[in-house]
Formats: C-alpha cells, sequence, structure tokens
C-alpha cells in the first residue's frame, strides 16, 4: 500500500558504518530521526562478522566469538575497503582475521561454509553482507523492504573507498542516495532538533572512534555548513584506552599471581582481557567505580578485580592530553582561535568518558557550548549522532531522482565563494567618543550569496545617522592581568583557596575576541529618525561578491539603498 | 534568518557629509576564498536549488571548479621518506634503548624540531610497510622484531615526557664546538650558530636568542651571553637509568637502585652543565665582536686620556721635525760658507798668479822696450833704474789697475808706445796722490 504512495518506492534509512560499530536510523513520519535496535536489542552494532561451521554470526554475538574462533571473525574492516593492500593498516585485526593481500585488494581466509577448507573471502564482500544483515534489521524493524541509504563516511575517505563502499552497497540491494561525511551528520543531527536555532557558529566535532579519533572544524552558517579543516589520529582512540585497562588489570593479576603467564601472551586470554575492559570503560562512564571479573583468564585462574574511575582517569590522562592537542591542533589549521569555537560537539562512544569532554572543556573559553553527555543533559547520544543525522539526509533526498541528487551534490554546486572576512556595521559604544565599535553582521567563511539583516539602535535624540559598512578583521586581545589584586576579604575564604587563586591569577592571561573594523565598504546616511526607534540594516551578498545594501528607518518610509560592483577579476582560490 | 538586534546605536551624520541619494560607495569586498560546502542538510538542498538553476558551465570547468576547492584533507604522501639501514632493520627490539627512535621513524633530518604530526605520519607510514602480516603477504618469514622497535620509538617520541628524555640524551642532534684551529681560519658565526642552536633545545626559556654576525649590536651580543650564562635547562638523563626491578621484587634492592639512579642523574647534569659552561666560555674567548666591544668601551672611558697622550706624541713628533730640519739648514750654510771659502782662496791665488803674471807682462813690456834705451844695448844702470821705476810703478798700482795696465800694454811694440802707457800711469798715480812728482824719473 505505502509502496504506491512514495514516488520512487524507496525506503531509506541512514547508516553509520563504523570501523568499530554501525548503526542504523530512520526518520519517523514527525520529522525524527530515530535508531534502530538490532534482533538482539542493540542499538550499536559492533562491525564484525564471525563464522561458525557455516553459520554467519553478526554483533554482539560475533563479537563474542573473538576469544574462542578468532582466526573466523572478522572485525575492523572498513577502513580496508578500496584500498590495496600495501596502504592499509593491519594493526586492529591482531586479534581477529588477518588480512592479506587478495588480487590487488584486500581480503580475509576464513572458513564460512560448513566445509573444511578456508575461502578468501574481500573485504567488499564482508561489507556487502554486514551491510544486508543491517538492511535486513531495519526491514524487520520497519515492516517495509528498506531500498535506499545514505551513509556516513570519514572526511579522509578517498573516491576509490566511496566508490567502493556504493558497490558493496548496492551489492546489498541498497541504492546509496548519498555518502556524507561523519562529522557533518553530526551537525546535522543536533541542528535537525526542532528546538535548534541556525545561528553562524563555528563547530568543532570530536570523533572519538575504537580505532581512530577524527577532529572537523565546521563553519555553520544559517544551516550550511562547510569544513574549513580535518586531523585524524590513529594514535588516539578507544582502542588506546582499553589497552591501558588491559595492562593496569594484566599487572595486577600478575601481581597476585605469581609465576602465572602473562594473559596479554596468550591470544586467548588477551581477547578475554580486551572485551572486559572494554565494558570496564563503559561502566565506569556511568558509575564511579566497576569491577572487572574474567573467568580462567590465564593458567586456569579466575581474575576479579575492581576500579575505580580516578585510577582510571589517571592511567589514561596521556590520551586525553594527546586528543586535547589534537583538537587545537586542528583549530589552529583552520586558522581560528579556541575563542571563534562557539560548540564542541562529541562524537563517538569514547565521549561517554566524562574526562575525555571535560578535559576538552577546560582547553576551550567558557562560552563554548560543549555537547557531550556528561557535560550537557540535553546532548544527543555520541553513538547515535551520525545515523541521526545520516536518516535526516536520507529523508530529505527521498524523493529526488538519483540524477538529481548527483547534480545537486556536484562540485558545481558545492564549490562556492566564502567570504574571506566579516561584514559589519560602526557603531558607537557608550563609554568610547568618535572611534566607532565594528559591529559583526556576517561572520567570515559565509558562503555566498546570503543575505543579512540587522536592527541598529538610533542615538538617544534621534536625527540623521551614519550607516558605515565595513569588512571586520578578528584579533585576540591578550591582556597580561594586573599586579596581583589582592583580594579585600581574604579572611573570609581559607587559606587554602586564596593560595591557588593567586596561582592562576600569576599565570593566566586574559584573552578577548576583539572585531576590528577594516576595509570599508559603503557610508550611507539616514535622515530624521525618530527618538527611540532603530535602523534595519540589510545587507545582500550576491554570488560575485557583489553587494546590495538597504538601509531605513524600521516602520519608516523611504531609506537608502545602494549597490557594490563585484571586485575586480577575483581568481577563484587565489586568496 | 531572523534579524540580528544590535543595541549599541549609529553613529550620528557628520555635518556636511553628503552623497548622492545619500549613498557613498567605497570599495568592493576582499576576495573570496572557494570551499567546498557540505551537502547536507534542508539548507543546502535549497541552496542547490538556486544555484542550479543558473547553471550554464561546461564540462571543463566542471573539472576545475573542484581543483580550486581549498583543500581541507592533508596529503598523505611524500615527506618522510629516508633509506632504511639494513643494520637498523634487523635489530632486536628488546635492546629498544640503544635505538635510534627518530631514524627508526626515519626522521632523523628533523629529530627534535618534528611535530607530533609528523611523527604520527612517519609512524603510520612505517606501519604500512613494516607489519608482520605484510612481510608474511610477500612470503618473507614473520619476524616483527623492527616492527616492534617502531611501536616503541612512536611511543617514546609521542609522549611528550619520555620524548624529551630521549632528546636530552640524543647523539644525532649534538653538536660538536669547533675547535680553536678552524674558528682561526675565519667563519666564527658560520661553526658556533649550529652549536648553540642545538644547545638552544634546552632551553625552558623560548625563543632562544640567536648567535648573529659581526653585525649584531653591542646589546644583542650581550643579550645572548647572559641568556647563556644563565642558562635554564630542561636536560634529564632519566633516559640512562638502569632498569628499576618491579615493586613485587626485593624491594631494597630496588632502593638502592633507584638511588643509584639519582646519583647518576645528579652527576650527569652536573657534568652537562659544566660542558655547557665551557662552551659558552670557549665561544666567549672566540668570539671577535666581544674584544671589540671591549675595546670601544675602554676606549670610551680613558678618552681624554688618550687624546692627551695623542697630543703629547704629536707635539713630540712636531718638535723633532723642526729640530731635523733646523739642522739641515744649519748644515747647508755650513757647507755654502765652506764653499764660499775655497772660492775666495781660488780667486785670491788666481789674482795672486794675474797679479805676477801682469807684473811679469808689465816688466817684460818695459824689456820689449829695451828699457827705452835707443841704440845698442841698455847699460845695466839704465836697466837697473827702469826695472826700479817699473817695481815702483807695479808696488804703487793694486791688482786691477795692474791688470788695466797689463791691458794697455798688451799690443804696444813700439818703445815710444810703451813709454806712453807708462808716463800716463804715473801721471795717473801722481794725480791720484800715490806717487809723488818725480819719483819715477824714467817716467816723467
Amino acid at each position: 500500500m505505502s509502496d504506491e504512495e512514495e514516488s520512487p518506492g524507496r525506503v531509506a534509512i541512514g547508516i553509520s558504518f563504523g570501523n568499530s560499530y554501525s548503526s542504523i536510523a530512520f526518520t519517523t513520519s514527525e520529522g525524527k530521526a530515530e535508531v534502530i535496535a538490532n534482533e538482539e536489542g542493540d542499538r550499536q552494532i559492533p562491525t564484525i562478522l564471525s563464522y561458525v561451521e557455516g553459520e554467519e554470526f553478526q554483533g554482539t554475538q560475533a563479537k563474542a566469538q573473538l576469544v574462542r574462533n578468532s582466526k573466523n571473525t572478522v572485525a575492523y574492516f572498513r577502513d580496508f575497503l578500496g584500498e590495496d593492500f600495501k596502504s592499509v593498516d593491519p594493526t586492529p585485526c591482531h586479534q581477529s582475521a588477518h588480512p592479506k593481500e587478495h588480487e590487488g585488494t584486500v581480503a580475509f581466509s576464513i572458513r564460512d561454509s560448513e566445509a573444511e577448507s578456508e575461502n578468501t573471502v574481500t573485504v567488499s564482500e564482508i561489507t556487502t553482507r554486514h551491510l544486508r544483515r543491517l538492511k535486513n534489521s531495519a526491514s524487520d524493524f520497519l515492516g517495509k523492504q528498506v531500498n535506499a541509504v545514505v551513509i556516513t563516511v570519514p572526511t579522509n575517505f578517498s573516491d576509490k573507498q566511496r566508490a567502493a563502499l556504493k558497490k558493496a552497497a548496492e551489492d546489498a540491494g541498497l541504492e546509496v542516495l548519498q555518502l556524507i561525511h561523519e562529522p557533518v551528520a553530526d551537525v546535522l543531527a543536533y541542528d535537525a532538533r526542532p528546538d535548534a536555532k541556525h545561528a553562524d557558529k563555528n563547530v568543532v566535532v570530536v570523533d572519538v572512534g575504537g580505532t581512530r579519533s577524527d577532529v572537523a572544524v565546521i563553519a555553520s552558517r544559517g544551516g550550511m555548513y562547510t569544513i574549513l579543516a580535518t586531523a585524524h589520529d590513529y594514535d588516539v582512540s578507544g582502542a588506546q584506552l582499553d589497552q591501558v585497562l588491559i595492562d593496569y588489570f594484566a599487572k595486577e593479576f600478575l601481581k597476585k599471581n605469581k609465576g602465572v603467564e602473562d594473559p596479554r601472551e596468550n591470544p586467548r586470554s588477551l581477547a578475554k582481557l580486551k572485551l572486559e575492559s572494554e565494558a570496564v570503560k563503559k561502566a565506569l562512564s556511568l558509575g564511579q567505580s566497576a569491577s572487572f571479573s574474567v573467568e580462567s583468564l590465564s593458567g586456569g585462574i579466575d581474575f576479579t578485580a575492581t576500579i575505580n574511575r580516578s585510577r582510571y582517569e589517571l592511567l589514561a590522562s596521556k590520551h586525553f592530553q594527546s586528543l586535547k592537542r589534537l583538537v587545537v591542533h586542528c583549530v589552529e589549521k583552520a586558522e581560528l582561535d579556541v575563542l571563534d569555537i562557539n560548540e564542541i560537539i562529541c562524537a563517538g562512544g569514547n565521549s561517554h568518558t566524562p574526562k575525555l569532554s571535560r578535559s576538552l572543556a577546560d582547553e576551550f573559553p567558557p562560552t563554548t557550548t560543549v555537547f557531550a553527555p556528561t557535560l550537557s543533559p540535553t546532548a544527543i547520544n555520541p553513538n547515535e549522532l551520525a545515523a541521526r543525522g545520516a536518516a535526516i539526509q536520507a529523508s530529505l533526498v527521498e524523493a529526488f531522482d538519483t540524477d538529481d541528487i548527483e547534480q545537486s551534490t556536484h562540485p558545481v554546486v558545492t564549490s562556492t565563494p566564502h567570504l574571506a572576512h566579516a561584514i559589519g556595521v560602526l557603531s558607537i559604544s557608550g563609554d568610547e567618543k568618535g572611534a566607532g565599535v565594528f559591529t559583526l553582521m556576517i561572520e567570515p567563511e559565509t558562503p555566498v550569496p546570503v543575505r543579512r539583516t540587522a536592527h541598529v539602535a538610533v542615538p538617544r535624540e534621534g536625527g540623521d545617522v551614519l550607516v558605515k559598512l565595513c569588512e571586520g578583521v578578528r584579533e585576540i586581545k591578550v591582556t597580561k592581568p594586573e599586579a596581583k589584586p589582592k583580594t579585600n576579604g581574604a579572611n573570609e575564604d581559607e587559606d587554602d583557596d586564596d593560595d591557588d587563586d593567586d596561582d592562576d591569577d600569576d599565570e593566566e592571561e586574559i584573552r578577548e575576541k576583539v572585531w576590528k573594523a577594516g576595509r570599508v565598504l559603503a557610508e550611507m546616511a539616514v535622515r530624521g529618525t525618530k527618538k527611540g526607534s532603530k535602523v534595519e540594516v540589510q545587507v545582500s551578498v550576491g554570488a560575485e561578491l557583489d553587494v546590495q545594501i538597504i538601509a531605513r528607518e524600521v516602520n519608516g518610509k523611504g531609506g537608502t539603498r545602494g549597490m557594490l560592483d563585484k571586485p575586480a577579476i577575483a581568481q577563484n582560490g587565489s586568496v | 534568518m531572523a534579524a540580528i538586534t544590535i543595541n549599541l546605536p549609529l553613529p550620528v551624520l557628520p555635518e556636511g557629509w553628503s552623497a548622492e541619494k545619500d549613498f557613498k560607495a567605497i570599495s568592493s569586498l576582499s576576495p573570496a576564498t572557494q570551499r567546498n560546502v557540505e551537502p547536507v542538510g534542508p539548507h543546502f538542498l535549497a541552496h542547490a536549488r538556486r544555484k542550479r538553476h543558473k547553471r550554464t558551465f561546461s564540462e571543463d570547468e566542471r573539472i576545475q571548479a573542484q581543483e580550486n576547492v581549498k583543500k581541507v584533507e592533508d596529503d598523505d604522501a611524500g615527506e618522510i621518506s629516508e633509506e632504511e639501514d639494513p643494520l637498523m632493520l634487523q635489530r632486536d627490539a628488546k635492546d629498544w634503548k640503544g635505538q635510534d627512535h627518530y631514524a627508526v621513524l626515519g626522521l632523523s633530518k628533523y629529530r627534535y624540531k618534528a611535530t607530533e604530526d609528523q611523527i604520527k605520519r612517519a609512524h603510520r607510514k612505517k606501519v604500512l610497510r613494516h607489519h608482520p602480516d605484510k612481510k608474511a603477504a610477500s612470503g618473507k618469514t614473520e619476524d616483527d622484531s623492527f616492527f616492534k622497535c617502531i611501536q616503541k620509538a612512536t611511543e617514546t617520541l609521542l609522549d611528550p615526557v619520555k620524548r624529551r628524555q630521549w632528546d636530552s640524551v640524543d647523539p644525532g642532534a649534538d653538536l660538536e664546538p669547533p675547535s680553536k684551529k678552524q674558528v682561526q681560519k675565519g667563519n666564527f658565526y658560520k661553526l658556533w650558530g649550529p652549536v648553540f642552536e642545538s644547545e638552544g633545545r634546552f632551553s625552558k626559556k623560548q625563543p632562544v636568542p640567536k648567535l648573529g654576525d659581526e653585525k649584531s649590536s653591542k646589546e644583542a651580543v650581550e643579550g645572548f651571553y647572559d641568556f647563556w650564562s644563565y642558562f635554564d635547562s630542561w636536560r634529564t638523563f632519566e633516559y640512562e637509568d638502569e632498569d628499576v626491578p618491579d615493586d613485587n621484587e626485593n624491594r631494597d634492592q630496588k632502593r638502592h637502585v633507584e638511588r643509584k639512579n639519582a646519583n647518576a642523574r645528579r652527576k650527569k647534569k652536573t657534568e652537562d652543565t659544566a660542558r655547557l659552561r665551557k662552551l659558552v666560555e670557549d665561544a666567549m674567548g672566540m668570539d671577535e665582536r666581544l674584544k671589540r666591544f671591549k675595546k670601544q668601551q675602554y676606549e670610551e672611558k680613558n678618552k681624554k686620556k688618550i687624546e692627551r697622550e695623542a697630543a703629547a706624541a704629536k707635539a713630540k713628533e712636531e718638535e723633532a721635525k723642526r729640530k731635523e730640519e733646523e739642522a739641515k739648514l744649519a748644515k747647508v750654510r755650513e757647507e755654502q760658507e765652506k764653499a764660499q771659502k775655497a772660492d775666495a782662496k781660488k780667486a785670491k791665488e788666481a789674482a795672486k798668479n794675474a797679479a805676477k803674471k801682469n807684473k811679469r807682462v808689465v816688466r817684460g813690456a818695459a824689456k820689449d822696450a829695451n828699457y827705452f834705451h835707443e841704440g845698442g844695448d841698455a847699460s845695466a844702470a839704465e836697466i837697473d833704474s827702469v826695472l826700479n821705476d817699473v817695481d815702483l810703478v807695479i808696488t804703487k798700482v793694486d791688482n786691477e789697475e795692474l791688470a788695466d795696465l797689463t791691458a794697455k800694454l798688451n799690443g804696444k811694440k813700439g818703445a815710444g808706445e810703451i813709454k806712453a802707457v807708462f808716463v800716463d800711469e804715473v801721471k795717473r798715480l801722481v794725480g791720484a796722490g800715490k806717487m809723488k812728482e818725480g819719483e819715477a824719473k824714467n817716467f816723467s
């Protein structure tokens, strides 16, 4: 029945396809994105396939097979897709089927049938099987056959990898409507909330995944997203945090049981350690302490231990620091300052770790909103962000023809001039005389065409006013604190507190973001304004950087308007 | 988007401001940056719709558009491509402390200057090449010792604390200070500059001042050596520690080793400080600029003294010169006088000779005139009387008159003529009062 109603007969979902976990999401009839649980009730489905006697297991069940059946279990294969063997890093696959070279691509030797012999299965075939399982889970949940998807990919996925993923999805019977970037999907998931405002903002998306971390700085301007810089790191990851716990528990175990083989030396013991450590890590995100318990860890000895959160944070602090550096590095790469960042979105399962998001928040000014489950009650589950974003995008493009989508996403459309400088008007601040203060109307890096309107107050007496339109330059003003502001009521506080405060004062400089007026674009007069009224200034920048300005009194008549020509031949990209 | 409300008021229109239609265009926008908008979200779709209606680009421009987009993703390729020493590849991972971590990752030309990003990328590149699975794929034995070396190197270099410890003892980054001999050949700045730059990596204070060149100002040079004299180094020698046994073994042993390590570290640190001090002193000793500044300063201080000394020296010199000139002059004069004297003597002699000659001529004239005796030989008495008279005349005339007389007598043959000459002469002498009338009887 519904098949006939929907124009191309499409049922589209969003898939977030990660190295460690995948999720599927759909959009409800009210336009809300929901993440689908699979048959086992998991919303985060481990990206693992395992074969036992010809039977295929996926997700949590397959993950359990890492201990007993690691040779026939394929995990962490997403990044191998569409790559040749010499450029893949097999490190994450130490405890599962090892990748090997096969006809120019990557493949795994596994026993996926009832026969005793091993079969060579290419990574694209594995992906197809995995996507097919995801598709079936979604179809079962929705009661309709799913046939189209939007899949998220990392920003550094090459064209070849994209093509391979598309092919694998099509082999699984899914039409790929679009491949979208993970960080953008994350931002979209937040912006699609009904109460979200489309303010101009700079967003940092920090995605701490299982095998890699990705950071992206995104300029969000009126709902249009532009990636300004990205950073990828294969050393800071969930696996590293697990490793911290693995080492800790292995040492504890050896301390208690002398003369027993190190559980890290034995593949099966190590797999057990790893699984339990990951569970402990997750438990520590919720509770203050967690217990670790493995039967027959090594030499037939059971091991039980507890760990509290602060010890874990201490052990892993090195990695938190490293992530912090990565984020700051990425912001610098975008030629921005931490003060320019309005929002941080924490994505990826490891963002549940309280210390991780806290240490990030410390690096940024208090004005920056950090969306992480431990810091913001309104935060969306970081595991689900990408899938939700993909589902929203899927619902948006569902109705389009394939051709239409392709043309809309072509570089001709996506490549757009972005303003190099901010645009604003000069106004008078309360305490300063004469010198104007630059007041921002359009942020830099805004894609054109763009139109912005501002209501600006007039002087107290009204009368004729001057509207001066300028380009703005952002500067970071660093002020050293004045020599030790001695607190008057020092006795009120405890001595210890005072000392701490003083120390902070000594070291910290106050950094502020200031706008300075740069090139003057135009001057115009609005005459005879009434007392207490406002002037409406509307600036429209055309696709070729021609500017149209209208200034008039709110609810008034007439007003002034003018045009600025486009700049003399600015070669594309020659900035 | 909703309108923004700005509460800061607009400025009042300055007096005399006017423009056609109250609008003055001043300049156009700055050129824009070309970037890729993410094709995601409802607002993008609206944008795409708007944009596509106007689309008239040819296929060529399609490609152009993509190429012009500012690159956001890094290129993974390139950069790190150092030759791998086959000896290094055979290293045992257990001996990781002895390995050159930078060389293992192929970063030996960057060393302490390598950024975190570079290390990560180098690591990834090495892993891609040396992972045991890759070796297995190419049919070689599964030997993962070098892979372990890579992991160890990355672990060391990515941990800021461990990296400092390694950088502290990294033999590849140390530079031998140049010897005095080398410096004497010139090129002080070229030889010492890199040494200080390399030592400067240990400074807690950054940036480290540069050595500069011969044109550096005095302040810069002094600042430079001040900096090095009070050098604040973070160099540590923990890396060379002996392994501390695990805490579940003998506790005393553990403490002993820890103490030993601490002592060793302290000792090495002291040695290092002394080494650096010596190095700085050596450099100062060889630095021509310092000598120049010292001299300048000395000159400044003793300016007056030196001027006075210089004046005295000058005066002395002038005096000597003057004396010398005088001496020269005196000598010349003396010589002249001598010459004059000699001349006078000669003249006298000559005059004497001439007088003698003249006398002879005069006497000869009397003889030629046959003593004024007419006919036959003159008697002895006559001869005697004539000669007496001639001699008398000769004695009465001076040399010049004698010469005149001689000239008059020359060419006179006749006795009468000669006698007339003598008579005239006597007359003249008488007239001049030198002779008495009748004294010369023969010529009166």
